[in-house]
């Protein structure tokens, strides 16, 4: 489904990652995997640390520190924004939402639109495009978007297609009105069909957790997970990404009408380098028109992979020249999205880290 | 086939790879070894298999993995 947002645009990014971090080789020797099989197969995806939370840390605490962060550095007046719009696979409890919790942490004003988007990897470009919509109401001036997810802790530590890949972090978003005659492109697309791809079975009202769903079962190659786990099916997500990925950027771009060549970064969700680069493949596209650098060094932390790239690679750029970028994400749902928009220079982007001594 | 066995060997060489006629059935190549096997492949043929064929049915045996080579111009 084609959107088209006009004079809106996102003026700050701030990325949040937890302070403790794991190496991959440290983590794989829990899985009697050989060293050398181990070091191969990291410099084939691309995996060298990832981020953790530690225990009891949830998404209201890295988000509540990301906007205090903002607010102490005069970054962000906690009154300016209008909606509160998070997005998570995490959230702190069923009930309440967690952006209630957050806006409540925060004595934020009554008059603010909080809202959770159940989304993943595809997840920051769904917030920003709620946020976009959002933002044709004239009531509402600013919306900040915080895509967050602690997946460590749904994840088995002894299933090692997902534990030593997995990464914990936030992304704070503001979005506002361009005075610039600004458009930006996206196309959304949804497939329930496939929703068992990437799922956790049990904790929901279909499959309440007991004692038996958080047994640990074999799932095979001597990996354990239990039924409240986070379960992925690597094969079918993987070929859902080429598959769909390519003609949905493709499309995109013919319903912007411009080319491939006119975009600077294609920044796409980093689930891993291996992918990304049969990506890059397959839309004939230089590796370094589609920055890999996020998941080496943080871990796969779903949609906020994206606001990450742009916080660790972009700030300057955006500054000096500005950039085209083609935003893509891909993930739980299915859920595949793209979205094609000029980045000018922010008020913030920045990364910080979420210190362990915050931990609640 | 038998550079295609090399690198079989070289990521499992626990496993004899001319005796099965199912790798992934029988526990030789999990999902992560497949990975490993495309990108060796890749590298040794100067070649690109599609993400969309990494699929399991093409890595199922020798037979299988040759005809992907060939699919991409490979002369065994």
């Amino acid at each position: 489904m084609n959107f088209v947002f006009r004079n809106k645009r996102i003026s700050g990014l701030l990325a949040i990652v937890p302070e403790h971090e794991r190496t991959f080789l440290e983590d794989m020797k829990n899985f009697n995997f050989s060293e050398s099989r181990s070091i191969k197969l990291k410099e084939m995806m691309g995996y060298d640390r990832h981020r953790i939370v530690q225990e009891g840390v949830c998404v209201s605490d890295l988000g509540v520190f990301g906007l205090e962060y903002l607010f102490n550095k005069g970054l962000l007046n906690r009154d300016d924004f209008d909606a509160l719009i998070l997005v998570t696979q995490s959230p702190d409890h069923f009930m309440p939402p967690t952006s209630n919790i957050i806006q409540g942490r925060l004595g934020l004003k009554q008059d603010l639109l909080c809202l959770d988007i159940n989304q993943g990897c595809a997840g920051f470009l769904i917030g920003l495009a709620e946020a976009f919509l959002l933002l044709e109401q004239e009531s509402v001036r600013k919306v900040v978007v915080i895509n967050a997810d602690v997946m460590s802790r749904k994840t088995s530590t002894q299933d090692r297609n997902s534990y030593p890949l997995i990464g914990d972090a936030a992304s704070i978003a503001l979005l506002e009105r361009d005075s610039r005659d600004s458009v930006i492109y996206a196309n959304l697309k949804m497939d329930g069909t496939r929703n068992e791809a990437l799922m956790i079975p049990a904790g929901g009202f279909r499959m309440p957790s007991t004692i038996q769903t958080a047994a640990l079962e074999d799932v095979g190659d001597n990996n354990l997970r239990a039924k409240d786990h986070l379960r992925m099916d690597g094969s079918a997500v993987f070929n859902f990404v080429q598959v769909e990925v390519p003609p949905m950027i493709e499309a995109l771009l013919t319903f912007a009408g411009t080319s491939m060549e006119a975009v600077d970064y294609f920044i796409c969700h980093q689930p891993n380098r291996f992918m990304l680069q049969k990506l890059a493949d397959k839309m004939k596209l230089p590796y370094d028109k589609m920055p890999m650098n996020v998941v080496e060094r943080f871990g796969n932390s779903s949609g906020v992979t994206i606001p990450m790239t742009i916080a660790i690679n972009f700030s300057k750029q955006l500054v000096e020249t500005g950039l085209q970028v083609c935003l893509a994400g891909f993930g739980v749902g299915l859920t595949w999205s793209a979205m094609l928009m000029r980045l000018h220079a922010f008020r913030f982007c920045e990364l910080v880290d979420f210190p362990d001594r915050a931990s609640v | 086939m038998k550079r295609v066995t090399e690198i079989l060997k070289g990521i499992r060489p626990e496993f004899d790879f001319t005796t099965s006629q199912d790798f992934i059935r029988d526990g030789m190549l999990d999902s992560f070894d497949m990975v490993m096997l495309v990108s060796s492949l890749d590298r040794a043929y100067s070649i690109s298999i599609e993400g969309v064929e990494i699929i399991p049915e093409n890595f199922k045996n020798l037979q299988t993995i040759e005809a992907l080579l060939r699919k991409h111009g490979v002369q065994q």
